[in-house]
């Protein structure tokens, strides 16, 4: 046999007597609320820690030892992008200007990022590690042109001003 | 008992002494109003995890100021289709009634301020809470007027549910203050605050005082009650057309009725200047109204905070059928206990 449940009846006293209890319960519970005290981070002033592995904008890196560019140009992270917002033009390394450590280095290199998605993609593309996503978020402009990041800028120590999460915070 | 043609008041001061006190009371009311403002902002926010306003000035002190410069300084604009002369007044209207009824809240006993014995209050009248009924009734034709004159069906809307819901409710919060009104034997609200010097009417008249409550959280268009300028469904309701310092007088009305119904729940029911066990001095006694005043704002944002909008038909079968049969049966049984005791 089939029991159906059902709801009380609204209206009349007993309602009225429920409605009464249950608002009870929730001014209760916006009250538990207000001594919780807030959970907003005031941005400018703090920000959210981001995580080790969290895609953000792009860095371009040297060896530490000699101090060359570990890109050479290949533009295998330009072929990746989906976005299609890397531009590598390449030239050749000669004994009196040795930019990389190959053959080839990057005359220029430009990342728009307007058109970026920061997918990652071209991190994984490098067969070199000589572009990684950096934890800089922070990358609003007046202006389009000003999106396009060229090879100093990605070269360039970014400002410290993503903190960052440590390992298992 | 002085004979006068308006109406007969209990104890009334010099001409330049009435004067003066209405300025301070009008300023009282308009200092009052932008603390209020911050508080259900800042109270609101924190009910819902947030600050709050915190950018203008020292922890958004300033806020309800840059409120008020922002809406001072807008152009005025009138839709074509509004009715220009009743568009103008219907704020002035809400304002006038909201601060008239402000005026007979009592603050404290007759005390001698520099020689010159001075009420604090705008004015004992005989009729007490009568004078705040009629102005109250007179309050809706500034919603109305509003509503309509502006010409826009959302505004003519609001104003029409204005009119349903106030109408309905006012005779529940009536009804509610005529069990308060019958222990104490007076209408003059300096009276009643007298009369609770043994005991609150909180306590003995604790229906009533519920009654009311409710009754004037729809009296003053407050949240769940707030169906007069629901933003969801109605925009703002009958202030949809209004901006600029317009809009502002309609604000201003709001919360200083927010006051008056704090007020006059404190008056009638939680002993006005009257404090439990202890008789501070009669310096004390406009604090202790007022801190009591701001624990009703907070209640009315703790409420503002927790409950949704009612249905249209759910506020108006809860007026009729719950509130108005449950304060006459408290008006009922009062006056066979004050006949029988």
């Amino acid at each position: 046999m089939l029991i159906v449940q059902r709801a009380p009846a609204p209206g009349a006293a007993g309602g009225t007597y429920r409605a009464f209890g249950e608002t009870l319960r929730g001014l209760k519970t916006t009250m538990a609320r207000l001594f919780e005290g807030p959970k907003t981070i005031s941005y400018p002033e703090e920000k959210v820690p981001v995580y080790p592995r969290f895609r953000g904008r792009h860095r371009l890196h040297r060896f530490e030892d000699t101090g060359l560019e570990k890109c050479v140009g290949c533009s295998l992270c330009a072929a990746a992008c989906p976005a299609d917002c890397i531009r590598v033009v390449a030239a050749e390394n000669t004994p009196e200007n040795r930019v990389s450590a190959g053959e080839r280095y990057a005359a220029v290199y430009e990342i728009n990022l307007a058109r970026c998605i920061f997918c990652g993609y071209c991190e994984v593309a490098c067969p070199f590690d000589a572009i990684t996503m950096g934890h800089d978020y922070e990358m609003s402009a007046y202006n389009r042109t000003d999106l396009i990041f060229t090879k100093e800028m990605l070269l360039d120590e970014p400002l410290e001003r993503t903190p960052l999460r440590n390992e298992g915070e | 008992m002085s004979g006068s043609i308006i109406a007969a008041v209990g104890y009334a001061e010099e001409w330049y002494i009435q004067i003066l006190k209405s300025l301070v009371l009008f300023g009282l009311a308009v200092q009052i109003v932008p603390i209020v403002l911050l508080a259900e902002r800042k109270l609101l926010g924190r009910f819902q995890h947030r600050y709050g306003p915190n950018r203008v000035g020292p922890f958004g002190a300033a806020q309800p100021l840059a409120d008020i410069i922002k809406l001072a300084t807008k152009e005025p604009f009138r839709p074509s289709t509004s009715v220009g002369f009743l568009y103008a007044a219907a704020p002035v209207i809400s304002l006038l009634t909201a601060l008239a009824a402000f005026a007979i809240l009592p603050f404290g006993d007759v005390v001698t301020i520099f020689g010159e014995e001075v009420g604090l209050y705008g004015l004992d009248v005989e009729i007490g809470v009568l004078y705040v009924f009629a102005f109250g009734a007179i309050a809706f034709y500034g919603l109305m007027l509003g509503g309509w004159a502006s010409g826009s069906k959302y505004s003519f809307l609001g104003a029409m549910r204005a009119a349903a819901q106030l109408i309905s409710y006012e005779v529940a919060m009536g009804l509610s203050l005529v069990g308060v009104i019958m222990m104490a034997g007076t209408l003059s609200l300096t009276g009643i605050v007298e009369a609770q010097a043994s005991m609150w009417y909180a306590v003995p008249q604790i229906v009533g005082f519920l009654i009311f409550v409710i009754a004037g959280f729809a009296e003053t268009n407050r949240a769940p009650f707030d169906l007069p300028e629901a933003d969801a469904e109605l925009v703002a309701g009958y202030n949809t057309e209004y901006g600029g310092s317009k809009f502002a007088a309609y604000f201003f009305a709001e919360y200083v009725n927010i006051l008056v119904v704090s007020g006059i729940a404190v008056t009638m029911f939680l002993g006005g200047w009257q404090l439990p066990f202890v008789d501070p001095p009669a310096w004390v006694d406009p604090f202790v109204v007022l801190g009591k005043i701001f624990l009703f704002v907070f209640l009315f944002v703790w409420i503002r905070a927790t409950l949704p909008r009612l249905r249209y038909d759910q506020l108006m079968s809860f007026g009729w059928k719950v509130l108005l049969p449950l304060a006459t049966l408290n008006a009922l049984v009062t006056a066979i206990v004050v006949v029988a005791v």
